[in-house]
Protein backbone atom coordinates (compact mmCIF):
# COMPACT_ATOMS: atom_id res chain seq x y z
CA UNK A 1 0.00 0.00 0.00
CA UNK A 2 2.86 2.21 0.99
CA UNK A 3 5.04 1.33 -2.23
CA UNK A 4 1.49 2.09 -4.19
CA UNK A 5 1.11 5.80 -2.59
CA UNK A 6 4.61 6.60 -3.40
CA UNK A 7 5.00 5.05 -6.79
CA UNK A 8 1.24 7.18 -7.92
CA UNK A 9 2.86 10.32 -6.25
CA UNK A 10 6.17 9.71 -8.29
CA UNK A 11 4.32 8.78 -11.68
CA UNK A 12 2.15 12.44 -10.44
CA UNK A 13 4.92 14.37 -10.43
CA UNK A 14 6.38 13.21 -13.40
CA UNK A 15 2.90 14.01 -15.17
CA UNK A 16 3.01 17.48 -13.83
CA UNK A 17 6.41 18.41 -15.09
CA UNK A 18 5.99 17.15 -18.31
CA UNK A 19 2.29 19.35 -18.79
CA UNK A 20 4.58 21.97 -16.67
CA UNK A 21 7.13 22.17 -19.65
CA UNK A 22 4.45 21.91 -22.37
CA UNK A 23 2.45 24.74 -20.81
CA UNK A 24 5.98 26.86 -21.06
CA UNK A 25 5.98 26.04 -24.58
CA UNK A 26 2.65 27.33 -25.32
CA UNK A 27 2.52 31.15 -24.08
CA UNK A 28 -1.61 31.16 -24.80
CA UNK A 29 -2.15 28.31 -22.04
CA UNK A 30 -0.88 30.46 -19.02
CA UNK A 31 -2.13 28.45 -16.00
CA UNK A 32 -5.10 30.80 -15.01
CA UNK A 33 -5.90 32.87 -18.42
CA UNK A 34 -9.34 33.75 -19.35
CA UNK A 35 -9.53 31.98 -22.99
CA UNK A 36 -11.41 34.10 -25.56
CA UNK A 37 -13.57 30.77 -26.31
CA UNK A 38 -14.78 31.23 -22.84
CA UNK A 39 -16.15 34.95 -23.30
CA UNK A 40 -17.44 34.01 -26.92
CA UNK A 41 -19.62 31.21 -25.25
CA UNK A 42 -21.43 33.67 -22.83
CA UNK A 43 -21.56 35.72 -25.34
CA UNK A 44 -23.46 33.33 -27.59
CA UNK A 45 -26.01 32.17 -24.63
CA UNK A 46 -26.92 36.04 -24.06
CA UNK A 47 -27.69 36.07 -27.76
CA UNK A 48 -29.65 32.31 -27.80
CA UNK A 49 -31.35 34.44 -24.57
CA UNK A 50 -32.48 37.42 -26.18
CA UNK A 51 -33.39 35.62 -29.49
CA UNK A 52 -35.93 33.36 -27.33
CA UNK A 53 -37.10 36.24 -25.48
CA UNK A 54 -37.89 38.43 -29.00
CA UNK A 55 -39.45 35.18 -30.00
CA UNK A 56 -41.47 35.35 -26.86
CA UNK A 57 -42.50 38.89 -27.06
CA UNK A 58 -44.10 38.75 -30.82
CA UNK A 59 -47.70 39.65 -30.95
CA UNK A 60 -48.94 36.09 -32.45
CA UNK A 61 -47.11 34.81 -29.52
CA UNK A 62 -48.35 36.65 -26.64
CA UNK A 63 -51.95 36.25 -27.96
CA UNK A 64 -51.41 32.64 -27.77
CA UNK A 65 -50.20 33.14 -23.94
CA UNK A 66 -52.91 34.89 -22.47
CA UNK A 67 -55.53 32.61 -24.38
CA UNK A 68 -53.66 30.06 -22.29
CA UNK A 69 -53.78 32.48 -19.51
CA UNK A 70 -50.18 32.28 -19.01
CA UNK A 71 -48.39 36.11 -18.59
CA UNK A 72 -46.16 36.69 -21.20
CA UNK A 73 -44.01 38.37 -18.50
CA UNK A 74 -43.98 35.16 -17.05
CA UNK A 75 -42.55 33.17 -20.12
CA UNK A 76 -40.17 35.78 -20.65
CA UNK A 77 -38.82 35.33 -16.79
CA UNK A 78 -38.53 31.78 -17.71
CA UNK A 79 -36.35 32.19 -20.73
CA UNK A 80 -33.73 33.74 -18.01
CA UNK A 81 -34.41 30.65 -15.75
CA UNK A 82 -33.16 28.47 -18.75
CA UNK A 83 -29.79 26.44 -18.00
CA UNK A 84 -27.14 27.26 -21.13
CA UNK A 85 -28.38 23.29 -22.48
CA UNK A 86 -31.98 24.33 -22.15
CA UNK A 87 -31.07 27.95 -24.13
CA UNK A 88 -29.28 25.81 -26.76
CA UNK A 89 -31.70 23.48 -27.10
CA UNK A 90 -34.70 25.88 -27.44
CA UNK A 91 -32.56 27.44 -30.04
CA UNK A 92 -31.54 24.53 -32.55
CA UNK A 93 -35.59 24.18 -32.41
CA UNK A 94 -36.36 27.60 -33.06
CA UNK A 95 -33.64 27.21 -36.08
CA UNK A 96 -36.24 24.52 -37.49
CA UNK A 97 -39.25 26.82 -37.76
CA UNK A 98 -40.55 28.21 -41.27
CA UNK A 99 -38.34 31.96 -41.72
CA UNK A 100 -41.33 34.43 -42.12
CA UNK A 101 -43.50 33.59 -39.07
CA UNK A 102 -45.27 30.46 -39.63
CA UNK A 103 -47.76 30.82 -36.84
CA UNK A 104 -49.45 27.20 -36.52
CA UNK A 105 -45.51 26.09 -36.31
CA UNK A 106 -44.10 28.82 -33.96
CA UNK A 107 -47.17 27.67 -31.48
CA UNK A 108 -47.01 24.41 -31.19
CA UNK A 109 -43.42 25.31 -30.38
CA UNK A 110 -44.31 26.95 -27.71
CA UNK A 111 -46.76 24.41 -26.85
CA UNK A 112 -44.51 21.65 -26.58
CA UNK A 113 -41.81 24.08 -24.70
CA UNK A 114 -44.53 24.55 -21.61
CA UNK A 115 -45.86 20.94 -22.19
CA UNK A 116 -42.17 19.60 -21.42
CA UNK A 117 -41.99 21.91 -18.67
CA UNK A 118 -45.04 21.18 -17.47
CA UNK A 119 -43.42 17.64 -17.32
CA UNK A 120 -40.15 18.70 -15.54
CA UNK A 121 -42.58 19.99 -13.10
CA UNK A 122 -41.42 23.90 -13.38
CA UNK A 123 -44.80 24.65 -14.49
CA UNK A 124 -48.18 23.46 -13.99
CA UNK A 125 -50.44 25.25 -16.66
CA UNK A 126 -51.92 21.84 -18.51
CA UNK A 127 -54.16 19.63 -16.03
CA UNK A 128 -53.89 16.61 -18.23
CA UNK A 129 -50.15 17.01 -17.78
CA UNK A 130 -48.45 14.44 -14.62
CA UNK A 131 -45.18 15.65 -13.40
CA UNK A 132 -42.19 13.34 -12.57
CA UNK A 133 -42.80 14.56 -9.35
CA UNK A 134 -46.00 13.77 -9.17
CA UNK A 135 -46.47 11.11 -6.38
CA UNK A 136 -50.01 10.34 -6.83
CA UNK B 1 -33.20 27.85 -59.76
CA UNK B 2 -34.52 26.27 -62.75
CA UNK B 3 -36.48 28.78 -64.84
CA UNK B 4 -39.62 26.79 -64.70
CA UNK B 5 -39.00 27.08 -60.77
CA UNK B 6 -38.61 31.03 -60.88
CA UNK B 7 -41.27 31.54 -63.11
CA UNK B 8 -44.02 29.63 -60.98
CA UNK B 9 -42.62 31.01 -57.98
CA UNK B 10 -43.03 34.91 -59.95
CA UNK B 11 -46.55 34.02 -60.24
CA UNK B 12 -47.26 32.68 -57.26
CA UNK B 13 -46.21 35.86 -55.87
CA UNK B 14 -48.18 38.04 -58.30
CA UNK B 15 -50.91 35.48 -57.09
CA UNK B 16 -50.83 36.13 -53.70
CA UNK B 17 -48.70 38.93 -52.89
CA UNK B 18 -51.06 41.21 -54.84
CA UNK B 19 -53.31 40.62 -51.87
CA UNK B 20 -50.66 41.64 -49.61
CA UNK B 21 -49.61 44.78 -51.17
CA UNK B 22 -52.95 45.92 -49.58
CA UNK B 23 -51.12 46.15 -46.21
CA UNK B 24 -48.63 48.72 -47.36
CA UNK B 25 -44.84 48.64 -47.43
CA UNK B 26 -43.20 46.27 -44.19
CA UNK B 27 -42.07 49.86 -42.92
CA UNK B 28 -42.87 53.66 -42.11
CA UNK B 29 -41.25 55.65 -44.86
CA UNK B 30 -40.09 57.57 -42.04
CA UNK B 31 -37.45 55.19 -40.75
CA UNK B 32 -36.31 55.07 -44.17
CA UNK B 33 -35.71 58.89 -44.48
CA UNK B 34 -32.21 60.21 -44.61
CA UNK B 35 -30.53 57.62 -46.56
CA UNK B 36 -29.34 58.76 -49.89
CA UNK B 37 -29.38 57.10 -53.07
CA UNK B 38 -25.90 54.88 -53.38
CA UNK B 39 -24.64 52.73 -55.81
CA UNK B 40 -21.94 50.48 -55.68
CA UNK B 41 -20.75 49.94 -59.20
CA UNK B 42 -17.40 48.25 -58.48
CA UNK B 43 -18.82 45.20 -57.43
CA UNK B 44 -18.68 42.67 -60.11
CA UNK B 45 -21.10 41.05 -62.00
CA UNK B 46 -20.99 36.88 -62.04
CA UNK B 47 -24.36 35.34 -63.84
CA UNK B 48 -25.51 31.92 -62.42
CA UNK B 49 -25.45 28.83 -63.19
CA UNK B 50 -28.21 26.07 -63.18
CA UNK B 51 -29.36 26.34 -58.75
CA UNK B 52 -25.76 28.05 -58.48
CA UNK B 53 -26.72 31.36 -56.94
CA UNK B 54 -25.21 31.00 -53.86
CA UNK B 55 -21.93 30.40 -55.48
CA UNK B 56 -22.18 33.75 -57.78
CA UNK B 57 -23.37 35.78 -55.21
CA UNK B 58 -20.49 34.86 -52.62
CA UNK B 59 -18.08 35.23 -55.55
CA UNK B 60 -19.17 38.70 -56.13
CA UNK B 61 -18.53 39.54 -52.57
CA UNK B 62 -15.62 38.03 -52.18
CA UNK B 63 -14.04 39.04 -54.92
CA UNK B 64 -15.05 42.75 -54.52
CA UNK B 65 -13.50 42.05 -51.12
CA UNK B 66 -10.40 41.88 -52.87
CA UNK B 67 -10.34 37.70 -52.79
CA UNK B 68 -10.16 37.07 -56.76
CA UNK B 69 -11.88 33.70 -56.92
CA UNK B 70 -14.84 33.77 -59.16
CA UNK B 71 -17.74 31.72 -58.92
CA UNK B 72 -16.52 28.51 -60.44
CA UNK B 73 -13.73 27.53 -57.74
CA UNK B 74 -16.64 28.42 -55.57
CA UNK B 75 -19.23 25.61 -56.96
CA UNK B 76 -17.64 23.29 -56.43
CA UNK B 77 -16.48 23.96 -52.59
CA UNK B 78 -20.16 25.30 -52.19
CA UNK B 79 -22.88 23.60 -54.18
CA UNK B 80 -25.03 20.84 -52.39
CA UNK B 81 -26.14 18.92 -55.71
CA UNK B 82 -28.52 16.89 -53.22
CA UNK B 83 -30.38 20.65 -51.88
CA UNK B 84 -29.57 22.40 -55.41
CA UNK B 85 -28.03 24.99 -53.18
CA UNK B 86 -26.15 26.46 -50.68
CA UNK B 87 -26.56 26.62 -46.67
CA UNK B 88 -25.97 30.02 -44.80
CA UNK B 89 -23.28 28.86 -42.75
CA UNK B 90 -21.61 27.49 -45.90
CA UNK B 91 -21.68 30.20 -47.05
CA UNK B 92 -20.22 32.27 -44.10
CA UNK B 93 -17.36 29.30 -43.55
CA UNK B 94 -16.59 29.03 -47.26
CA UNK B 95 -15.52 33.50 -46.56
CA UNK B 96 -13.76 32.73 -43.55
CA UNK B 97 -11.37 30.10 -45.52
CA UNK B 98 -11.24 32.87 -47.90
CA UNK B 99 -9.67 35.18 -44.71
CA UNK B 100 -12.52 37.15 -44.97
CA UNK B 101 -14.57 38.33 -41.90
CA UNK B 102 -18.55 37.06 -42.67
CA UNK B 103 -21.09 38.94 -40.28
CA UNK B 104 -24.37 38.35 -40.38
CA UNK B 105 -26.10 41.62 -40.72
CA UNK B 106 -29.09 42.41 -37.82
CA UNK B 107 -32.59 41.32 -40.01
CA UNK B 108 -33.56 45.30 -40.56
CA UNK B 109 -34.30 47.13 -43.65
CA UNK B 110 -32.03 49.73 -41.83
CA UNK B 111 -28.78 47.51 -41.31
CA UNK B 112 -29.56 47.19 -45.35
CA UNK B 113 -28.80 50.71 -45.71
CA UNK B 114 -26.14 51.06 -43.24
CA UNK B 115 -24.06 48.77 -44.91
CA UNK B 116 -24.59 49.94 -48.60
CA UNK B 117 -23.84 53.61 -46.84
CA UNK B 118 -20.73 52.34 -45.86
CA UNK B 119 -20.22 50.96 -49.36
CA UNK B 120 -20.32 47.24 -48.27
CA UNK B 121 -22.77 45.22 -50.66
CA UNK B 122 -24.86 42.75 -48.62
CA UNK B 123 -25.60 39.17 -49.70
CA UNK B 124 -28.83 38.21 -48.82
CA UNK B 125 -31.11 35.32 -48.76
CA UNK B 126 -34.82 35.38 -50.52
CA UNK B 127 -37.97 33.60 -51.00
CA UNK B 128 -39.27 34.15 -54.20
CA UNK B 129 -42.02 31.73 -53.55
CA UNK B 130 -44.39 31.70 -50.94
CA UNK B 131 -43.67 30.11 -47.59
CA UNK B 132 -45.11 26.99 -48.05
CA UNK B 133 -43.86 27.10 -51.50
CA UNK B 134 -40.33 28.38 -51.07
CA UNK B 135 -38.01 29.54 -54.56
CA UNK B 136 -34.92 30.47 -52.31
CA UNK B 137 -32.36 32.80 -53.90
CA UNK B 138 -29.14 34.45 -53.24
CA UNK B 139 -28.95 37.88 -54.47
CA UNK B 140 -26.22 40.54 -53.64
CA UNK B 141 -27.58 44.35 -53.11
CA UNK B 142 -25.49 46.86 -54.26
CA UNK B 143 -27.80 49.99 -54.52
CA UNK B 144 -30.42 52.02 -53.23
CA UNK B 145 -32.63 54.59 -54.50
CA UNK B 146 -34.60 56.55 -52.46
CA UNK B 147 -36.35 58.31 -55.08
CA UNK B 148 -37.71 55.03 -56.94
CA UNK B 149 -38.29 53.67 -53.35
CA UNK B 150 -36.11 50.37 -54.95
CA UNK B 151 -33.13 48.35 -54.78
CA UNK B 152 -30.40 47.46 -56.87
CA UNK B 153 -29.18 43.80 -57.01
CA UNK B 154 -27.29 41.66 -58.37
CA UNK B 155 -29.33 38.65 -59.04
CA UNK B 156 -29.49 35.71 -61.11
CA UNK B 157 -28.42 36.40 -64.55
CA UNK B 158 -29.43 40.59 -64.06
CA UNK B 159 -26.89 42.41 -63.19
CA UNK B 160 -28.60 45.33 -62.26
CA UNK B 161 -32.35 43.93 -61.18
CA UNK B 162 -34.02 47.10 -59.93
CA UNK B 163 -36.93 46.02 -57.73
CA UNK B 164 -39.37 47.98 -55.23
CA UNK B 165 -38.37 48.33 -51.93
CA UNK B 166 -41.49 46.97 -50.21
CA UNK B 167 -40.96 43.37 -52.76
CA UNK B 168 -37.97 43.13 -52.13
CA UNK B 169 -38.27 43.44 -47.88
CA UNK B 170 -41.09 40.62 -48.20
CA UNK B 171 -39.22 38.18 -50.28
CA UNK B 172 -36.47 39.29 -47.72
CA UNK B 173 -38.42 38.30 -45.23
CA UNK B 174 -39.88 35.12 -46.24
CA UNK B 175 -36.26 34.42 -46.43
CA UNK B 176 -35.72 35.19 -42.87
CA UNK B 177 -34.22 38.37 -42.99
CA UNK B 178 -30.80 36.42 -43.40
CA UNK B 179 -28.06 38.94 -44.88
CA UNK B 180 -24.78 39.10 -44.58
CA UNK B 181 -20.83 41.23 -45.23
CA UNK B 182 -18.05 39.65 -46.61
CA UNK B 183 -14.95 41.96 -45.46
CA UNK B 184 -11.63 42.27 -45.40
CA UNK B 185 -10.10 41.91 -42.11
CA UNK B 186 -9.87 45.34 -40.19
CA UNK B 187 -13.24 47.18 -41.63
CA UNK B 188 -15.98 46.83 -39.15
CA UNK B 189 -19.39 46.06 -41.12
CA UNK B 190 -21.96 49.54 -40.08
CA UNK B 191 -24.23 47.44 -38.65
CA UNK B 192 -22.32 45.67 -36.73
CA UNK B 193 -23.14 44.96 -32.82
CA UNK B 194 -19.86 44.57 -30.64
CA UNK B 195 -21.00 41.02 -29.06
CA UNK B 196 -21.53 39.47 -32.19
CA UNK B 197 -18.66 41.34 -34.18
CA UNK B 198 -16.75 39.35 -31.19
CA UNK B 199 -17.89 35.89 -32.24
CA UNK B 200 -17.08 36.95 -36.21
CA UNK B 201 -14.45 37.92 -35.55
CA UNK B 202 -13.39 34.97 -33.22
CA UNK B 203 -14.49 32.55 -35.70
CA UNK B 204 -11.27 34.04 -37.54
CA UNK B 205 -9.33 32.76 -34.47
CA UNK B 206 -10.99 29.39 -33.96
CA UNK B 207 -10.42 28.25 -37.96
CA UNK B 208 -6.56 28.88 -37.69
CA UNK B 209 -7.00 33.03 -38.93
CA UNK B 210 -4.83 34.09 -35.59
CA UNK B 211 -3.36 37.23 -37.85
CA UNK B 212 -6.66 37.94 -39.47
CA UNK B 213 -8.68 37.80 -35.97
CA UNK B 214 -6.27 40.43 -34.71
CA UNK B 215 -6.90 43.08 -37.28
CA UNK B 216 -10.29 42.35 -36.31
CA UNK B 217 -10.10 42.91 -32.59
CA UNK B 218 -7.77 45.75 -33.32
CA UNK B 219 -10.47 47.70 -35.38
CA UNK B 220 -13.35 46.13 -32.93
CA UNK B 221 -11.71 48.21 -29.76
CA UNK B 222 -10.69 50.93 -32.46
CA UNK B 223 -14.83 51.12 -32.43
CA UNK B 224 -15.63 50.04 -29.06
CA UNK B 225 -13.03 51.05 -26.73
CA UNK B 226 -15.20 50.35 -23.54
CA UNK B 227 -16.10 46.63 -24.81
CA UNK B 228 -14.73 44.00 -22.45
CA UNK B 229 -14.75 40.85 -24.59
CA UNK B 230 -13.33 41.80 -27.39
CA UNK B 231 -9.78 43.66 -25.68
CA UNK B 232 -9.76 40.51 -23.77
CA UNK B 233 -9.49 39.03 -27.05
CA UNK B 234 -7.24 40.93 -28.54
CA UNK B 235 -4.94 40.68 -25.36
CA UNK B 236 -5.20 37.05 -25.86
CA UNK B 237 -3.91 37.05 -29.42
CA UNK B 238 -1.04 39.37 -28.90
CA UNK B 239 -0.08 37.57 -25.71
CA UNK B 240 0.12 34.10 -28.21
CA UNK B 241 2.46 35.87 -30.48
CA UNK B 242 4.42 36.85 -27.84
CA UNK B 243 3.41 40.53 -27.25
CA UNK B 244 3.40 40.82 -23.95
CA UNK B 245 3.37 44.21 -23.20
CA UNK B 246 0.79 45.05 -25.82
CA UNK B 247 -1.19 42.33 -24.51
CA UNK B 248 -0.94 44.50 -21.03
CA UNK B 249 -1.20 47.55 -22.55
CA UNK B 250 -4.41 47.15 -24.82
CA UNK B 251 -6.02 45.51 -20.78
CA UNK B 252 -5.27 48.37 -19.39
CA UNK B 253 -6.26 51.02 -21.79
CA UNK B 254 -9.39 48.77 -21.84
CA UNK B 255 -9.55 49.32 -18.03
CA UNK B 256 -8.93 53.45 -18.66
CA UNK B 257 -11.81 53.35 -21.14
CA UNK B 258 -14.41 51.73 -19.02
CA UNK B 259 -13.89 48.30 -20.08
CA UNK B 260 -14.59 46.61 -17.00
CA UNK B 261 -14.58 43.21 -16.45
CA UNK B 262 -13.38 40.27 -14.18
CA UNK B 263 -11.71 38.14 -16.75
CA UNK B 264 -9.78 41.05 -18.00
CA UNK B 265 -8.81 41.81 -14.66
CA UNK B 266 -8.01 37.93 -14.10
CA UNK B 267 -5.73 37.98 -17.46
CA UNK B 268 -4.15 41.09 -16.67
CA UNK B 269 -2.82 40.45 -13.05
CA UNK B 270 -1.55 37.16 -14.86
CA UNK B 271 0.12 39.16 -17.49
CA UNK B 272 1.72 41.63 -14.61
CA UNK B 273 2.77 38.92 -12.94
CA UNK B 274 4.67 38.04 -15.51
CA UNK B 275 6.58 40.99 -15.67
CA UNK B 276 7.11 40.60 -11.92
CA UNK B 277 4.71 44.36 -11.51
CA UNK B 278 3.62 42.64 -8.60
CA UNK B 279 1.59 45.39 -6.59
CA UNK B 280 0.00 46.22 -9.96
CA UNK B 281 -0.39 42.23 -10.39
CA UNK B 282 -2.03 41.80 -7.01
CA UNK B 283 -4.28 44.91 -7.56
CA UNK B 284 -6.27 43.66 -10.63
CA UNK B 285 -6.46 39.75 -9.05
CA UNK B 286 -8.53 41.49 -5.94
CA UNK B 287 -10.27 43.54 -8.31
CA UNK B 288 -11.60 40.32 -10.34
CA UNK B 289 -12.66 38.49 -7.14
CA UNK B 290 -14.09 41.67 -6.28
CA UNK B 291 -16.18 41.21 -9.23
CA UNK B 292 -16.60 37.46 -9.52
CA UNK B 293 -18.91 35.88 -11.87
CA UNK B 294 -19.52 32.34 -13.62
CA UNK B 295 -15.02 31.76 -13.36
CA UNK B 296 -14.86 32.77 -9.61
CA UNK B 297 -12.71 29.87 -8.91
CA UNK B 298 -10.22 31.01 -11.39
CA UNK B 299 -9.87 34.61 -9.94
CA UNK B 300 -9.58 33.31 -6.48
CA UNK B 301 -6.37 30.91 -7.66
CA UNK B 302 -4.80 33.65 -9.74
CA UNK B 303 -4.57 35.71 -7.07
CA UNK B 304 -3.68 33.13 -4.39
CA UNK B 305 -1.04 31.80 -6.95
CA UNK B 306 -0.29 35.85 -7.33
CA UNK B 307 0.84 36.18 -3.39
CA UNK B 308 2.24 32.80 -3.84
CA UNK B 309 4.72 33.82 -6.26
CA UNK B 310 5.32 37.45 -5.19
CA UNK B 311 8.25 37.86 -2.72
CA UNK B 312 7.23 38.59 0.71
CA UNK B 313 3.67 37.06 0.06
CA UNK B 314 0.77 39.99 -0.15
CA UNK B 315 0.73 42.10 2.79
CA UNK B 316 -2.36 42.81 4.60
CA UNK B 317 -3.84 39.45 2.65
CA UNK B 318 -5.34 38.67 6.28
CA UNK B 319 -7.50 41.89 5.54
CA UNK B 320 -8.17 40.78 2.11
CA UNK B 321 -11.92 40.29 1.13
CA UNK B 322 -10.91 36.56 0.10
CA UNK B 323 -12.53 33.96 1.48
CA UNK B 324 -10.09 31.44 1.01
CA UNK B 325 -7.10 30.85 3.09
CA UNK B 326 -3.88 31.30 1.58
CA UNK B 327 -1.32 28.71 1.10
CA UNK B 328 1.58 29.26 3.22
CA UNK B 329 4.86 30.85 2.01
CA UNK B 330 7.43 28.20 2.74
Amino acid sequence: MQIRTRFNRWLAAIAGSVLLSASLGLPVAQAGMIGTHVVVEQELLQQQRDTLKQFMAREEIREQLIAWGVAPEAAQARVDSLSPAEVAQMSARMQELPAGGDVVGAVVFVFLVLLVTDILGFTDLFPFVRSIHDNE
Amino acid sequence: MSPIRAAAGWLALLLLVGGCSVTGPALPPAELAGYDAVELTEVPFYPQQRYQCGPAALAMVLDWSGVGIGPEALTELLYIPARRGSLQPELMAQARRQQRLAYRIPGQPQALLDELAAGHPVLVLQNLGLSWWPVWHYAVVIGYQPAADALLLRSGTTARHRVALATFLRTWQRGGNWGMVVLPPGRVPASAEPGPYLVAAYDLEATGLLEQAQLAYTAGVERWPAQAGLRLALANAHYAQGRLEQAIAVLEEGIAAGAIAAANYNNLALLLAERQRWDAAEAAAREAVKLGGPDMETYRKTHADICRRRPGGCAGADRSPLAIPHPPDS
